[in-house]
């Protein structure tokens, strides 16, 4: 006997995102396989698996690094309209560059390590058209400030940063626009536990004071559990449950989540 | 019909060294670049007897420009007479029979190796600049195919954010020459390794100029009348070098570019760069009938 | 009085793929309740009691029935209602309170209890001004406001937990053991704050390891223990 659960009924909001039915294979593997999600203003949803399951490849795609096979990707957002995976390069990077902040697990994927880490930041201000070096400059040590990065050290090259540091350069690098949507992939694995902490406390705390609308994939249940609102589990491509978090986590109904779940230290 | 009758007979040497075909090839691809200004154009790159890197892009430019009636001046740096410049010269006039000068205000066709003269160019002569490196986002994007996506895209913002590290490592604006700028508002260019002193010439100029990068393959051009904007931030205007103030110590020739020429004593002496403008002004300074063009700047300062 | 909460024939159970069985918490549950009213849920050890708390509370996944929420935005099933709206009801609307606090790390205690009012859109300067004020009430020693809960001990924690969860008045508040190893004073605080909340008008579900603590509270009770309502229900321990 199970419960069926409604459309949305009391939130009047349209949802920021939505995704339907995308897949993608890579060759012979499905690597993501008819997932659909949406999520509404000011919302964190987690999404958790293991190697392999998907969730990175998703979460690429909602960046619009890789073009699906299939599946449409929508923001509800003034400049953008229309199936975003059928935006031109252009487009597809200035829409990015503007309303899509994202997060890395490995910072070299997202920070020019031999540049000032206050020019990481400044970098996306100057994609946006900012030409004015004192903005700059304030705006990324705003933001800089924001992911509680120590400002004596705005001018040091991410390559000289700790990783607790660098993953704050990332984070203020994406936040520096103020964009609709955050993305964060594996954004405190390889951290110390400690760093860890702290790094998820800032995102606990921009989410609140900034009500970014965030995605957050991670294989990392205490992750997903201190920031998710909303949970999506996958695995091998394919979304097994969705809930919201207290719920995946203390009443899991599908027999891949209690496993996960029960394996939790 | 027969092969024969659709095809020129063999020659011995063609004109201006270069064979017809090349020419053309290289004829089209600076219409193409003058058509789109400051975008690269790629071209075949013939052999020249001379070793890349040494200006055979220019060398191709201008052996296709030439006929007999052109009359061409080389520099290097700004000086008619040194080696690399003077061997050019007598290489475009033996294989095209043109006439030379060492004073710009004569030529028809001026191949310069990193300066522009310091009298203004006019509407009916072509500066043709030597380029090592025609991508300016090179040193941003070594990946040249996206580097090319970026043209397309005129995504620059890394050019930018090179500036903001020299602000920030330096204090101010390090790049010297080479000075990366906007052609039509439309393409990021570099200049070739030409001063930023020069970079100002050529926005709006009378001229056409032509960059060719002989090693690189690529062709672009500064048609006349074009903008040329130096990439700056709005609050860090852009600088030349301080060299309003300095006098020619050979010449007296005074608020131009010069040369420093450092000393035993440690201390400096300068001489200006552009050595036929310095020839002319000893030459009326001992009395000889001189003609002066306009120069770009007067007095170290350049009018907008 | 108005109807806050309309319960019928709520059933729910656990299935454990990895032991593969089902099992059952309770069946066919039904009540309603009214604004103002405090419901006392009774029974044994394991009758379920928290486990309905924690199902109202969509915590847990029903396998039946429907619990029909007269929120302010309208009348909505909360088994089946979408997460999202369940959020925003959380949020605005449907409170819960357990004896365990969620510290998170370097967030203060007074930010902590001032984080629900942040959330409903009071402004920092005020949310922490309220903050305080129950922070005294619960016999929070003042020096410990801006430090971190998760060093205190479990009493004080506690305590923070219970300013955190009751200082925003709420529509629904459902108890789950609040008064759990509580200090008399803090008690105290705690049953008044009840009383208050209660006669502005919220709904109350509570179990009590010591009802008497709620004794002048309580207008109804109901007992979960099996066999009394439904022959059939098998319990289990969660």
């Amino acid at each position: 006997m199970t419960i069926t659960i409604d459309a949305p009924k009391l939130i009047k909001a349209a949802p920021l995102l939505r995704a339907q039915n995308v897949s993608k294979t890579y060759g012979a593997v499905q690597a993501v396989r008819s997932v659909s999600v949406e999520v509404f203003p000011g919302e964190v949803l987690g999404i958790v698996g293991e190697s392999g399951s998907g969730k990175s490849t998703f979460l690429r795609m909602l960046n619009l690094e890789e073009t699906p096979d299939s599946g449409s990707y929508t923001l509800d957002l003034p400049e953008v309209e229309g199936n975003l995976f059928d935006l031109d390069r252009f487009a597809r990077r200035m829409l990015c560059a503007t309303r899509i902040g994202i997060v890395y697990q490995n910072p070299h994927l997202g920070l020019l390590m031999k540049h000032s880490s206050s020019g990481n930041v400044a970098e996306r201000l100057l994609v946006a058209g900012e030409r004015r070096f004192a903005v700059l400059r304030e705006k990324a040590s705003d933001a800089l400030e924001a992911s509680e990065f120590p400002l004596d050290r705005l001018d040091a090259p991410p390559a000289e940063l700790s990783g607790g540091m660098q993953q704050r350069v990332q984070l203020a690098k994406a936040i520096a626009l103020e964009p609709a949507l955050l993305l964060l992939d594996e954004p405190t694995t390889g951290l110390d536990v400690s760093v860890q902490a702290l790094v998820l406390d800032t995102l606990k705390r921009l989410q609140q004071d900034r009500k970014i609308t965030m995605v957050i994939v991670s294989h990392d249940l205490g992750v997903i559990r201190t920031l998710a609102d909303r949970v999506m589990v996958m695995r091998r491509g394919e979304v097994v449950e969705a809930g919201l978090a207290d719920q995946i986590f203390q009443d899991p109904q599908h027999a891949y989540t209690q496993q996960l779940v029960h394996a939790k230290l | 019909m027969s092969l024969a009758t659709l095809t020129k007979n063999w020659e011995p040497m063609s004109y201006g060294f270069l064979d017809a075909s090349a020419k053309r090839e290289i004829r089209r691809k600076m219409l193409k670049a003058v058509a789109v200004p400051g975008c690269q154009m790629p071209y075949a790159s013939r052999e020249v007897p001379m070793a890349r890197g040494w200006g055979t892009g220019g060398l191709q430019v201008s052996l296709t420009l030439m006929n007999p009636s052109k009359r061409v001046k080389v520099i290097d740096q700004g000086a008619d007479d040194s080696v690399n410049a003077a061997s050019i010269r007598r290489f475009l006039a033996r294989v095209s029979g043109a006439p030379t000068t060492l004073d710009t205000l004569e030529a028809d066709l001026i191949q310069s190796r990193h300066r522009i003269p310091e009298e203004k160019l006019r509407e009916d002569q072509v500066l043709v600049l030597q380029v090592p490196n025609p991508e300016p986002l090179r040193p941003v994007q070594p990946n040249m195919s996206i580097a090319r996506q970026m043209h397309a895209d005129a995504d620059y913002g890394r050019m930018w954010l090179q500036l903001y590290e020299q602000i920030v490592r330096s204090g101010r604006v390090m790049q010297g020459a080479s000075y990366p700028s906007l052609v039509n508002g439309r393409h990021v260019m570099t200049p070739s390794p030409i001063p930023r002193w020069d970079v100002p010439k050529l926005h709006m100029a009378k001229h056409l100029t032509i960059l060719s990068a002989g090693r690189e393959k690529r062709i672009h051009a500064v048609p006349p009348f074009t903008r040329v904007e130096p990439l700056v931030f709005d609050d860090v205007p852009y600088k030349v070098e301080d060299h309003g103030g300095l006098t020619c110590n050979r010449s007296g020739a005074k608020g131009f570019f010069m040369n420093e020429i450092p000393q035993d004593d440690g201390s400096s002496t300068y001489e200006i760069s552009d050595s036929e403008f310095g020839v002319k002004t000893i030459k009326q300074a001992e009395g000889e009938r001189v003609e002066f063009g306009e120069t770009w700047y007067t007095d170290g300062e350049m009018p907008s | 009085m108005t109807t806050v909460l309309e319960v019928q024939g709520l059933t729910k159970g656990f299935t454990m793929h990895h032991l593969g069985n089902h099992l059952a918490a309770f069946d066919q549950i039904s009540f309603d309740l009214r604004a103002g009213e405090f419901l006392l849920l009774k029974g044994q050890n394991g009758a379920g009691k928290s486990t309905l708390l924690r199902t109202l509370y969509r915590s847990y996944i029903a396998q039946a029935g429907q619990v029909i929420f007269h929120s302010n935005h309208g009348a909505i099933d909360l088994l089946r209602a979408a997460d999202v709206d369940i959020t925003l009801l959380r949020r605005e609307e449907i409170g819960f309170v357990t004896q365990f606090l969620v510290a998170r790390p370097r967030v203060s205690a007074e930010a902590l209890v001032a984080e629900p009012l942040r959330l409903a859109g009071q402004s920092a300067e005020a949310a922490l001004k309220e903050a305080r004020k129950w922070l005294a009430e619960f016999g929070v020693k003042e020096d410990l406001w801006r430090a971190y809960p998760t060093t205190f001990s479990g009493g004080e924690q506690q305590k923070v937990n219970l300013a955190r969860a009751l200082i925003l008045p709420q529509k629904l508040l459902l108890l789950d053991e609040p008064t759990a190893s509580l200090d008399v004073k803090a008690r105290a605080a705690l049953v008044a704050r009840l009383r208050e909340l209660k006669a502005a008008g919220t709904a109350m579900i509570g179990v009590f390891h010591h009802p008497d603590d709620v004794a002048q509270l309580i207008d109804r009770v109901i007992d979960l223990t099996p066999g009394l309502e439904n022959e059939e229900r098998e319990d289990v321990v969660v």
